[in-house]
């Protein structure tokens, strides 16, 4: 999905908070007062609604987690029930998931090769986006030349167009012009990254243009350059932001379908795990219960990621700064 | 294994590539002459990201445009794509549905989320709470897809059902219901997974905005007699107005763009299919790629006021810094 935070002054404001509040109330007084607001606002019935809002969002995918350790014969078949039943007879295997990554037979899914193409596309492409657009989102923060703003603006407004848009025009770019062979990753790699580039330069130029102008002059007066200065002072500053692009471009590319669909040309060297996952989904068959543990493959590294690196993730929703 | 170290190679290469291209890039630029360094560090820090952008980005969206005013032979015909698609009755009813979606979700993504926040807010074991809602953006749509087929799953009457919600129906002594094959509700029980993925964001944004607002506004409204709902209504709302725009817009243009979902749970049949996924299904499956650009061109014109507004917000807070 695309995320496009308007930039503002929340960010501060989250950071400031705290002291605002110490300002105008007593920090004695606001103790108690916020304990008797929260009573009031908190009642049972909120406290339910949430709950409720929790289970309802949860189950799904526990529904999927447990399934995907349920025996074929338990999933599919006249002799088939809900997981839910799982909590009656503790009937567990783990089959399934040696079925699906197993890489042997027409007839298996191999989703082990198909998870290494996707880590295979996704690293460099996070580099690459992390490289080119700190370059401009730096040039963009403290260059110094003409149309610099209308620049900017210019990118932010291409965040928003389409990919369907360009995914024409592009192929025929690839493949007629460039002679890009199909079923390489480049395709992959460049599209992806062209595609990364709006969003990656916006939410790094929120961060890097508000690094104090007094550093960066302390260092020109020292006789650093624009390169010295970008990978020395910049780049090290901006590890915040950098961390939750990359969390952000990572999770992106790894679970789009639409790109791969369009550039890999479908081949097991090739295509990403979200294309096979589509692929034997799409087709109902004597073998629709290694679906659950093969999706449950492909969800298990972005998973991984978002727990693992949540509070970089989050602070990066709120970098390009909300207004409250 | 061995297929890993032919794509390990291919990785490594590619890495190497990139490095010697940006070193260059460096080199060229420290040692440029004096008179013009200030021109070149511009063009070298921007030029990658500039011409990427323009020739991936910029001049398919153009020659898109172009394109859909073409037939499938790519002869130029006018608006014949255009009448196709506000006559046909499969093609409205794409545009029909696309409307639905980007009403439906992030209205209801927003209330939920901004519900959820408000819930949570300051209650015990707040994180894990926000990290379950939250939980579904990191997941694909493809998974999504596969986890809500699951939990739409319909059995015929006096069969054991394997979906939560045809076993609650049946529990409730209701009929097992087809929620993916009965038109008009389909696309609702559609919207429903692009729902449970989106709240999550909506929630995060507006959590962070919630605990923005001042406090003394909050306990100055309390003491006026204001009920726990006018607090909300009157001091907190106003309070988070901008993230409130944020969240809506970002899940609108997100919504518009959506494609997996329909693509894994129907393939856009059954009356379900929305406008960028008719758009792959025309450009690249039924040989219409005039048809397939008229339909992203029309994404873009819904797209379009969306841009406008958010490039001049963008302005007006650059003028006020």
């Amino acid at each position: 999905m695309t995320v496009m935070p308007v930039p503002d002054e929340a960010a501060k404001n989250t950071r400031t908070e705290s002291k605002r509040v110490g300002r105008a109330v007593d920090p004695d007084d606001a103790a108690p007062i916020m304990r008797r607001v929260k009573g009031k606002l908190t009642s049972r019935w909120a406290t339910a609604a949430a709950v409720v809002i929790a289970v309802v969002w949860t189950v799904p995918t526990f529904g999927l987690l447990v399934s995907s350790i349920r025996p074929a014969a338990k999933q599919v078949g006249p002799r088939s029930d809900g997981w839910w039943n799982f909590f009656a007879d503790w009937d567990f295997t783990f089959k399934n998931y040696v079925d699906v990554t197993a890489a042997a037979g027409s007839q298996s899914a191999n989703l082990s090769q198909y998870f290494v193409n996707s880590l295979a596309i996704v690293v460099p492409v996070t580099v690459f986006v992390l490289v080119l657009a700190s370059m401009a989102a730096y040039i963009f923060a403290w260059g110094n030349f003409k149309g610099r703003e209308a620049g900017f603006i210019f990118v932010f407004a291409l965040q928003i167009i389409p990919l369907q848009m360009a995914l024409i025009p592009l192929l025929q770019l690839f493949t007629q012009v460039l002679q890009i062979p199909p079923g390489s990753y480049t395709q992959l790699w460049i599209a992806h990254t062209i595609f990364g580039l709006p969003l990656g330069i916006f939410l790094l130029h929120n961060f890097i243009s508000e690094i104090p102008g007094e550093v960066i002059e302390a260092a020109k007066v020292d006789g650093a350059g624009h390169t010295t200065i970008f990978w020395r002072i910049i780049l090290p500053l901006s590890v915040p932001a950098l961390a939750s692009l990359a969390i952000f471009q990572f999770l992106w590319v790894w679970n789009d379908l639409l790109v791969a669909l369009v550039f890999s040309g479908g081949t097991a060297d090739v295509a990403p795990i979200t294309q096979r996952l589509a692929e034997i989904s799409g087709t109902r068959g004597s073998r629709d219960y290694l679906n659950p543990a093969a999706a449950f493959v492909s969800i298990i590294v972005p998973l991984a990621v978002f727990f693992g690196l949540q509070r970089y993730f989050v602070r990066g929703l709120l970098a390009g700064g909300l207004k409250g | 294994m061995d297929f890993i170290g032919g794509k390990l190679l291919q990785v490594v290469i590619a890495l190497a590539v990139f490095a010697a291209i940006i070193g260059l890039l460096m080199l060229l630029v420290d040692r440029a002459p004096k008179s013009a360094k200030d021109k070149i560090t511009v063009i070298g820090f921007l030029a990658p990201a500039a011409v990427l952008l323009l020739v991936g980005l910029v001049y398919p969206a153009v020659q898109t445009s172009f394109l859909a005013f073409t037939d499938s032979a790519g002869r130029l015909n006018g608006l014949d794509n255009f009448v196709w698609m506000f006559t046909q009755p499969e093609a409205l009813a794409t545009l029909r549905n696309t409307v639905i979606w980007t009403v439906l979700v992030p209205l209801l993504s927003t209330v939920f989320g901004l519900a959820y926040a408000v819930f949570i807010d300051k209650a015990r074991g707040e994180r894990i709470l926000k990290a379950l809602v939250f939980m579904p953006m990191a997941i694909s749509f493809v998974g999504a897809g596969i986890i809500w087929k699951l939990v739409y799953d319909y059995r015929g009457p006096g069969i054991e059902q394997t979906g939560v919600l045809n076993a609650l129906r049946v529990a409730l002594g209701m009929e097992p219901k087809q929620f993916l094959l009965d038109a008009p509700e389909n696309t609702v029980f559609l919207i429903i997974v692009m729902v449970w993925i989106q709240t999550g964001f909506a929630m995060v944004i507006l959590s962070a905005a919630i605990k923005g607002v001042p406090m003394e506004l909050v306990e100055a409204a309390r003491l006026d007699g204001a009920n726990p709902w006018q607090q909300f209504r009157n001091v907190t709302v106003p309070g988070i107005r901008g993230s409130l725009v944020v969240v809506l817009t970002t899940i609108t243009i997100a919504t518009l763009k959506v494609f997996d979902i329909v693509r894994t749970m129907t393939a856009g049949n059954y009356d379900t299919s929305v406008v960028a996924n008719e758009m792959y299904t025309q450009a690249f499956r039924a040989g219409e790629p005039g048809r397939g650009a008229a339909l992203a061109l029309i994404l873009f014109l819904m797209v379009l006021p969306i841009v406008v507004y958010n490039a001049r917000v963008l302005r007006q807070q650059k003028e006020i810094r």
